[in-house]
C-alpha cells in the first residue's frame, strides 16, 4: 500500500479557531484520518512524525522575530504550504497595530514590558515565505476546508471562488440588505466563501473573508455614505480582520482624516 | 516534544517544548536539582495579540465580534462578557426571552468545548494514548460518540448563533435575528441522544483511574440565586468572597513574570486560586439539576471535589447540566421580538463577567457619551488559573519523582490538561516591548 501523504498544522498568532475547524469536521475526522497521516498537529496529538510534510497547514500571522524566522522551517519542511484565515492571509485582527503609531503603544505600557518582544507589525505568511494556496476567513469555511483537502488528495487545485459575497446571497435567495433595508453591506466588495451567512440574519456583511478579486471599494464607500455611515465609521469598517489586506487597506485610508499641516 | 538536560550531572531540566492537546502554544519546564524539585514554569510563548489596545476608539457595538477572536474555542463567552458589559455601563434591561435565548447559545459552546476536551484532548492521557486519533484506533465508538456530542454543540450555536465559531447573531442588547421555533425544535431528538450519552460520559470518566491528589484550593466562580451560573451571579468563593463582579478589580490583581507571555491573576492578600469546571462544581453543586446530581452521586463524587485529575468527571457532570439545560430552553423557547434591545449609549463603564467553559471571564470598558471605547480589561480563565497549574506541578511531582522520565513527564503534560488552558486566550493582552526596526530621527 502506497504511504499516506503526511499532513501538518502549525500555528502562528492567532485564535486557534481556524485549526479548530479541522477538529470540527466530526463527520469526516476520522476519514481524514484514514487518508492523511496526521503527522504534526499539536492541538490534537502529543505524537509528532517527523517531515517532510506533503500538505502543511499554517494558522496566524508572523508578530515576532522568532516566528519569522520559524516560518522558513516551516517552509523548507512542507512540500504544499497552505495558509488558512485572516491572520495568515492577511495579518488578521493583530495587524490593526500596523496602523497605530508606535508612540501610542508605548504610551499604553504598564508593568515590566521588557519581558515581552513583539515586532511592531503583523504580517501574512505570504510576505515571508512562498504560498501555495489559500484559504480566507475568520474563521476558514469548514467546506473550503474538506474541499481543498479532498481536493489535494486526488491531486487537483481545489476550486475557490473569487467572487463576491453578493452571489451566494443571489444563490440563495436572500434579498439584498443594501436595497430592501438600507443595511450598509460589505458583500459587494467581500470574498466569497462564508455561504452569505450574515445577510441570512439580517446582518450586513462584516467583510470576514477579506477582499474579493477586483473590489470597487470606492463606490462602495460612497453608497454607504448616502446611507448616513461617516468618514471615521468607514475607517473602522475596513479595519477588522483583514485590515492589512492591500485592498482593504488603502479603502481604509482613502477615509482617514487628513491631519492639519 | 519533550526533551531533558544534564542527565548525568546533579541538576536536570525536564522540558516539555511544545504542549500538547492544548489550545495554543505553551511549554513546560521543571528543574530538578539533587532529586529535588527546584523549578516550575509553566511558559506561555504564545506572541501576545494586544487587543485592549486594539479596542480604543472602537464603538461598542464592535466589541462582541472583535474580542471574539480572542478565541476561537470560546468565542461565545467573549461575546457575552463584553455584550453584559455594556449593557451594564447604558443600563439597558434585556428581554427575559433574549436572556434564554443566550443561555440556549452558551451552552451550545459548552458541549462542544467539554465534548472535546473530555474526549479529544483529556481522555487520551488516562488510556494511555497520544490522541483521541490514536484511541479510534482501538476503540472507533468512544471517538464517534464524542465527535456526535461534540457536532451537537456546535449545531446549537450554528442555529442560533449562524456558525460555530465566531457567531455572527450576537448583538449588543440580543440577536441580528431570532431562530425560528421549527429550527430549534428539530434539534430535540439529537439533545435527547445527548442527554443519555453524557450520563453515560459521566459513568466512563468515573471508571478511569486517578491518582491520588488532592489540594486546599480558593475556588471562585459566579453563583446565581437558582442556576448554574453561565451568564450571571456574583463572584465568591469557599473562603469567603461574595461580591458583585462590578467590585472585581478590588479584590482581584494581576502580576507579570518574565517567563509568560500571560499574566497570572491572584486574589488581593491570598495569592492563587483556581476558576473552572471544578470551582463551579464545588460552589455550586446545590444548583445543579437533579440528573446531574444523580448522576455525580451514582459515580462516586460527593458535593465536594478536590481532585484537579477529577475535573474530567465534573466536565462531564457539566455535559449533562448544559444538555438538560439546553432540553428545558429549546422547549420553552419563544421568539425574542424584538430581537435585540435599543441601545442608546451614555458615558460610564460596564462590567461583565460570564463562566467560560475554562472559567470565569472577566470584560471591564470605559465609554464615552457616543458609545465610543476609551479603555478596556479583559482577563480570560487561564490567567487566572497559571499560577494554580504551576503550584500543582509543585505538590505533584515531588512524589514521583523517583518515576521514570518519560511517565513522569506525561503525567506532568496531563496535570497541566486537568485545566483544558486555554492559551490563546491567555495571551490576548497589551503589554509589549518593540523591536525597533528603524529608530526614527
Amino acid at each position: 500500500m502506497a504511504r499516506k501523504p503526511k499532513l501538518a498544522v502549525y500555528k502562528f498568532a492567532s485564535c486557534d479557531g481556524c485549526q479548530l475547524s479541522l477538529l470540527d469536521c466530526e463527520d469526516e475526522l476520522l476519514e481524514i484520518a484514514g487518508a492523511v497521516d496526521i503527522a504534526n498537529f499539536p492541538e490534537a496529538s502529543r505524537a509528532v512524525v517527523k517531515g517532510p510534510y506533503e500538505v502543511t497547514l499554517v494558522e496566524g500571522s508572523v508578530t515576532t522575530q522568532h516566528d519569522a524566522e520559524r516560518i522558513h522551517q516551516v517552509r523548507k519542511e512542507s512540500k504544499l504550504l497552505v495558509t488558512i484565515g485572516a491572520c495568515a492571509t492577511a495579518g488578521g485582527i493583530q495587524a490593526l497595530k500596523n496602523f497605530k503609531d508606535v508612540r501610542d503603544f508605548v504610551s499604553i505600557v504598564y508593568a515590566t514590558p521588557e519581558y515581552i518582544s513583539s515586532l511592531s507589525t503583523s504580517t501574512p505568511i505570504s510576505q515571508h515565505v512562498k504560498v501555495d494556496l489559500e484559504l480566507r476567513g475568520c474563521p476558514v469555511s469548514k467546506g473550503q476546508l474538506l474541499g481543498l483537502l479532498a481536493a489535494l488528495l486526488q491531486g487537483r487545485k481545489p476550486n475557490l471562488p473569487t467572487h463576491s459575497v453578493c452571489l451566494e446571497c443571489k444563490g440563495r435567495s436572500t434579498p439584498c440588505l443594501m436595497v430592501a433595508k438600507g443595511t450598509p453591506c460589505l458583500g459587494p466588495v467581500t470574498q466569497a466563501g462564508c455561504g452569505a451567512l450574515c445577510p441570512a440574519f439580517d446582518r450586513g456583511c462584516f467583510g470576514c473573508f477579506g477582499p474579493m478579486e477586483t473590489p470597487n471599494t470606492g463606490s462602495l464607500g460612497q453608497q454607504w455614505k448616502e446611507l448616513g455611515v461617516t468618514d471615521p465609521d468607514l475607517v473602522r469598517v475596513f479595519r477588522t480582520f483583514n485590515a492589512a489586506a492591500p485592498a482593504f487597506k488603502k479603502a481604509s485610508e482613502s477615509h482617514e482624516q487628513k491631519p492639519r499641516a | 516534544m519533550s526533551r531533558s538536560q544534564g542527565r548525568k550531572g546533579k541538576s536536570k531540566t525536564i522540558s516539555v517544548l511544545t504542549l500538547a492537546r492544548v489550545e495554543g502554544e505553551g511549554a513546560l519546564h521543571l528543574t530538578l536539582k539533587n532529586g529535588k524539585l527546584s523549578d516550575v514554569k509553566l511558559q506561555i510563548y504564545e506572541p501576545p495579540r494586544f487587543f485592549e489596545a486594539f479596542l480604543r476608539d472602537r464603538h461598542y457595538y464592535e466589541a462582541p465580534d472583535l474580542t471574539a477572536r480572542i478565541c476561537g474555542i470560546c468565542p461565545v463567552a467573549y461575546q457575552m462578557s463584553s455584550c453584559h458589559a455594556m449593557e451594564a455601563a447604558f443600563g439597558v434591561s434585556i428581554d427575559p426571552r433574549v436572556r434564554a435565548l443566550r443561555r440556549l447559545l452558551y451552552c451550545g459552546e459548552w458541549i462542544e468545548s467539554h465534548a472535546l476536551h473530555v474526549y479529544m484532548l483529556h481522555a487520551p492521557d488516562f488510556l494511555g494514548y497520544e490522541s483521541a486519533i490514536h484511541l479510534a484506533q482501538d476503540h472507533p465508538d468512544v471517538v464517534k460518540q464524542a465527535l456526535r456530542l461534540k457536532k451537537l454543540g456546535n449545531e446549537i450555536m450554528k442555529v442560533v448563533g449562524g456558525r460555530e465559531i465566531h457567531p455572527v447573531n450576537v448583538k449588543v442588547g440580543g440577536f441580528y435575528k431570532a431562530p425560528a421555533k421549527k429550527d430549534l425544535h428539530a434539534l430535540l431528538p439529537e439533545l435527547e441522544w445527548a442527554l443519555a450519552t453524557s450520563l453515560a460520559t459521566v459513568k466512563f470518566t468515573a471508571g478511569l483511574s486517578f491518582p491520588d491528589f488532592e489540594q486546599d484550593y480558593e475556588f471562585v466562580a459566579l453563583r446565581h440565586p437558582d442556576e448554574y451560573p453561565l451568564n450571571e451571579g456574583r463572584l465568591v468563593s469557599n473562603r469567603g468572597l461574595d461580591i458583585p463582579i462590578a467590585e472585581y478589580e478590588d479584590h482581584f490583581a494581576e502580576d507579570h513574570v518574565p517567563h509568560s507571555n500571560a499574566l497570572h491573576s491572584i486574589l488581593k492578600g491570598r495569592g492563587n486560586y483556581l476558576v473552572g469546571p471544578l470551582a463551579r462544581y464545588n460552589l455550586n453543586y446545590d444548583r445543579l439539576p437533579h440528573v446531574a446530581q444523580k448522576a455525580a452521586q451514582d459515580a462516586g463524587l460527593g458535593p465536594r471535589c478536590l481532585n484537579p485529575f477529577k475535573s474530567i468527571i465534573v466536565r462531564s457532570v457539566e455535559l449533562v447540566f448544559a444538555c438538560h439545560e439546553s432540553l428545558r430552553l429549546i422547549q420553552g423557547y419563544e421568539p425574542p421580538d424584538p430581537p435585540a434591545a435599543a441601545i442608546a449609549p451614555r458615558a460610564g463603564v460596564g462590567h461583565g463577567c460570564t463562566e467560560a467553559p475554562r472559567g470565569i471571564l472577566y470584560h471591564r470598558y470605559r465609554l464615552d457619551d457616543q458609545g465610543l471605547i476609551q479603555e478596556s480589561k479583559i482577563v480570560p480563565p487561564t490567567s487566572q488559573n497559571q499560577k494554580t497549574i504551576e503550584n500543582d506541578l509543585w505538590h505533584f511531582v515531588p512524589d514521583r519523582i523517583t518515576l521514570p522520565e518519560d511517565q513522569l513527564t506525561w503525567q506532568c503534560e496531563q496535570a497541566v490538561r486537568n485545566y483544558d488552558p486555554c492559551i490563546s486566550c491567555a495571551t490576548h493582552f497589551l503589554k509589549l516591548t518593540l523591536h525597533h526596526e528603524s529608530e526614527p530621527t
